[in-house]
């Protein structure tokens, strides 16, 4: 049997980039995943017959640029440029769209004037905030027990760029930091259509409406994101994202690592306080120096370790980390393309959002607080084959969708409840893109429930953990363990669950395989 | 009719609310107390009544080393702990190895935080192999109850249903067989054994807070007022007398036990980061077992040792003269301030100055000479300050052989 240094639990992009920068040092690395194949929720799917899409995440704006660099992406296929940046498109029922063109919208087209230059302000200061924030949202956390000179060097780096800033830019984002989007918004602008696609922005992935404190800090994370070395750029890939894990897996693999799937972890085995090896669901069992956890930390914790072999205020913590997700995913095949209101065919490759103004969101946030549904769901919505055909049969149409808000815990049950929700979704789509409804082939809808059972993530929800101020930075996965190592020696995690979060970025598995090499695991 | 009925529900709430009418709760043995009380002389135990002293503080404290005392333990928190899995849970809990604690014998543990700090100590009796009885001076619930999560244990604090009575002292034996517990002699010490009583069941083990001769007896609230006068009636004869706290924390500190919130600080009730302190700290390392499997605190702890992090260490002082050195400063060389007396009293039994302290490491540790504490003596309205060397003794100050003497005396 062949040995391993480190052990990756969780084959999703994570998992598979930590076990790359791991075997780029020669440490002999296996990635274990419990499906029957790699990626997560990042992969590329048939959702029915013919037709393909990228399972949830479905648009790549932050992978890390220290990722692509580490993994040498770009020499596994994955490049990108301006021609691949993808608009935003906040949809109109009646009347043409607003569009935010380039990365993020360095143009913006659509609205007045006076809008414009407006919004040439705000995303200014927005970028420059969010650039304040992208060290802290990319590197390993200080550690507040005993800061190393290399943390206090990059932390110093960051209190430099505040200090950049000038005096009342400085006190301003110190004001904004933790404000809510909805009033940030309407202090700088005026068009409603605009202030609903932020305020969507802001909200997106969290039990958070536009007017719930914090929720700017969402745009923040948002922005502190790139692609193509543009900060806010998005692309819709090649291939779905299914393309991207390729990339990372062909790029692993080359450095070296060993897959398996349809391997679940059942079992960390854990000796004295350490890790030493991990126990299969064929009660295969295996051993290495080092453990990477790139799954869910309450999963690892709870149960492939189990409170026996963790201290009780660790595991008060680990169940308190709050992960009940509130986003759906809808999936559909359709005949022929939709045809979006007002939205011409550059509008339809890029990012078509449904969210006509903040109250809008705010007023679908509502209900989920209860345990009800957006009755009119926010919705951001590509259209992946128009961009690859080789998704869709020919002259036929992949619709894929994130939907908000979609409660975990459904007060009258997700059994119940689907029909109904996937009914309130088809009727707001069908009012911005009228007669969509007949060209459906197939409809799959997954709500937290079912995005939970299939790509096992609690709660359904894609960050491993709500990303809010409460459960970011030194406080992700839990207050005092924030830094990738774990109480048990030899176990890390790796995974979206870790600071700095969700997102097709790969910077928790960066930072944890980076984090087993500062401790010589 | 709707006024009515609103006067009807606040009476009933008003009458729900009554609780805090009562400032301080009495403990099943509170009649019989009360009748001795001729002091008055009270103090507050974990929200219950309990007497600092009933009669008179110096000869209550005789009666536990010449004759038999009583002492109202009620007010002890109690947790049942119990299940296939009770062991377990109580080993991943606390320091010492419970599966060295076989059915039908205590022993004193203590239990920490995740970084190591000590929650509390106290005793852990193991009545059955499945079923536990933890005693000690913090409450806890939350923290068992969080404990117990993955565990198939069942934890309930049964402090209000489970009365308490200590009997310590030298006839202390004599006066149980009196009082017809028959079989009792086998008992030896840190044992337990179960005997009837009032149609019911008083458990009964040989410890104590004492270092001498002593039992613990637990019976269910509705008995305990018929087992104290069983023992009352069979003590008549060898002195058998009640006591309250003050004479019982003598005997503790001549037998070299500490107390929670006394002598250190629990955790959860420390405000101050520097008065945490670990086992290692207050002489409880040797509870610690690396070697058991894991348990709360484990990983701090090791690693406080290797890194050489313990920052305090708990002594027993003897000190010059006769003067108590109550809370007094512990000084190295007369100059440097090292450490605080936690307890302290002129010991009748060791016929020495003894005292509790906690000082700052190397002092206490590697710097054990030269040390001396600073005693303000009141004298007529004016402190007289006295410098008197110290020197760190083993604990116990004193050892009574009747403590352990198997079967124990009859005196």
């Amino acid at each position: 049997m062949t040995s391993f240094d480190c052990i990756v639990i969780g084959g999703g992009h994570n998992g598979l980039v930590a076990a790359a920068t791991l075997a780029k040092t020669g440490r002999r690395v296996l990635v274990l995943e419990a499906a029957n194949e790699v990626g997560g929720a990042a992969r590329t799917e048939e959702f029915a017959p013919g037709f393909r899409t990228s399972s949830i995440a479905h648009l790549l704006n932050r992978l890390h640029p220290d990722v692509v660099k580490t993994l040498e992406l770009e020499k596994h296929g994955l490049r990108f440029n301006r021609a691949d940046f993808v608009p935003s498109v906040a949809l109109s029922r009646d009347g043409p769209a607003l569009m935010l063109h380039g990365a993020y919208g360095e143009v913006l087209t659509g609205a007045s004037p006076t809008e414009q230059s407006a919004w040439k302000a705000l995303r200014a200061q927005l970028l420059r905030y969010a650039g304040i924030l992208k060290p802290f949202l990319s590197r390993r956390p200080p550690d507040l027990a005993g800061v190393s000179l290399l943390e206090a060097a990059s932390l110093g780096q960051a209190a430099l760029g505040l200090k950049k800033l000038g005096k009342e830019d400085m006190r301003d984002f110190l004001r904004v930091l933790l404000m809510n989007v909805a009033d940030l918004l309407d202090e700088q602008l005026e068009d409603i259509r605009l202030k609903g696609l932020l305020a969507f922005d802001a909200t997106l992935g969290s039990h958070l409406g536009p007017r719930s404190p914090t929720s700017l800090l969402g745009l923040y994370y948002r922005l502190a994101g790139e692609a193509g070395g543009m900060a806010g750029a998005q692309i819709v890939p090649q291939g779905g994202m299914g393309a991207v894990i390729a990339a990372i897996r062909a790029s692993a693999e080359k450095a070296g690592v060993s897959i398996r799937v349809s391997s679940p972890v059942t079992r960390i085995i854990v000796e004295k306080g350490r890790a030493v090896g991990v126990a299969l669901d064929t009660g295969e069992e295996m051993r290495a120096r080092t453990i990477v956890s790139a799954i869910n930390p309450a999963t690892t914790f709870l149960h492939l370790i189990g409170p026996r072999e963790i201290d009780t205020g660790f595991t008060r913590k680990v169940k308190n980390i709050r992960m009940k997700g509130d986003a759906a995913k809808l999936n559909l095949a359709l005949d022929r393309p939709p045809q979006f209101t007002g939205v011409d065919a550059t509008g339809h490759k890029g990012r078509l959002v449904i969210a006509p103004s903040p109250d809008h969101v705010e007023r679908a946030f509502n209900p989920s607080k209860y345990g009800e549904f957006s009755p009119e769901p926010v919705m951001e919505i590509t259209l992946p084959s128009l961009a690859d055909p080789s998704l869709a049969p020919d002259g036929a149409c992949v619709l894929s969708a994130v939907v908000q808000y979609a409660p975990y815990a459904l007060k009258q049950g997700w059994n119940v409840g689907k029909p109904k929700f996937r009914e309130a979704v088809m009727a707001q789509l069908e009012a911005y893109a009228p007669g969509v409804g007949k060209s459906v082939v197939h409809a799959e809808l997954l709500t937290p429930a079912d995005i939970e059972t299939r790509y096992r993530m609690p709660g359904g929800h894609w960050h491993h953990g709500e990303l809010q101020a409460d459960q970011m930075l030194v406080s992700r996965p839990v207050s005092g363990w924030s830094g990738y190592d774990t109480p048990i020696l030899g176990l890390f995690l790796g995974g979206a669950g870790s600071h700095p979060g969700g997102g097709v970025s790969g910077a928790p598995g960066l930072n944890a395989a980076r984090r087993v090499l500062a401790m010589k695991g | 009719m709707n006024q009515q009925a609103t006067t009807a529900s606040s009476t009933a709430r008003i009458a729900g609310q009554g609780h805090f009418r009562t400032l301080r709760l009495g403990t099943p043995f509170q009649p019989r107390i009360d009748a001795l009380a001729r002091t008055q002389d009270w103090y507050n135990w974990a929200g219950y009544r309990a007497p600092h002293s009933l009669w008179d503080e110096e000869l209550e404290y005789f009666a536990i080393r010449s004759q038999a005392a009583l002492f109202d333990i009620s007010p002890m928190t109690k947790y049942r702990i119990e299940g296939p899995d009770a062991e377990a849970m109580l080993n991943r809990v606390t320091l010492r190895d419970v599966g060295k604690l076989k059915p039908g014998r205590v022993h004193y543990t203590a239990w920490c935080d995740d970084e190591g700090f000590v929650l509390d100590d106290g005793t852990l009796f193991r009545l059955s192999p499945t079923r536990f009885r933890l005693c000690s001076q913090e409450r806890h619930l939350p923290w068992l109850l969080d404990s117990a999560s993955g565990f198939d244990v069942t934890v309930e604090e049964e402090t209000e249903a489970v009365a308490g009575l200590a009997l310590q002292g030298p006839t202390s034996f004599a006066v149980l067989r009196d009082a017809g517990f028959a079989g009792l002699e086998a008992l030896k010490i840190f044992d337990i054994a179960d005997f009837p009583h009032d149609g019911g069941t008083v458990t009964i083990s040989r410890t104590g807070f004492t270092g001498d001769l002593g039992y613990e007896l637990f019976v269910p609230s509705d008995k305990a007022l018929s087992l104290w006068d069983r023992l009352m009636c069979a003590g008549e004869l060898r002195g058998i007398r009640a006591i309250g706290y003050t004479a019982l924390n003598r005997a503790r500190l001549e037998a070299g036990l500490i107390v929670a919130n006394a002598d250190f600080t629990t955790a959860e009730h420390a405000i101050r980061a520097d008065r945490l302190r670990m086992p290692d700290e207050i002489g409880l390392g040797f509870m610690v077992d690396p070697e058991k499997g894991h348990f709360n605190g484990r990983r701090a702890i090791l690693e406080a040792r290797a890194k050489r992090r313990l920052r305090h260490v708990l002594v027993g002082l003897e000190i010059d003269g006769n003067i108590p050195a109550e809370h007094a400063i512990v000084y190295h060389r007369k100059t440097r301030e090292v450490g605080l007396v936690s307890a302290a009293m002129w010991s009748p039994m060791a016929k020495r100055n003894i005292a509790i302290a906690s000082l700052a490491r190397p002092y206490g540790d590697t710097v054990v000479e030269d040390l001396w504490v600073e005693i303000y003596a009141m004298r007529e309205l004016q402190y007289q300050k006295l410098m008197k060397r110290a020197k760190i003794v083993a604990r116990p100050f004193i050892k009574l052989d009747r403590r352990t003497a198997n079967p124990p005396a009859d005196f």
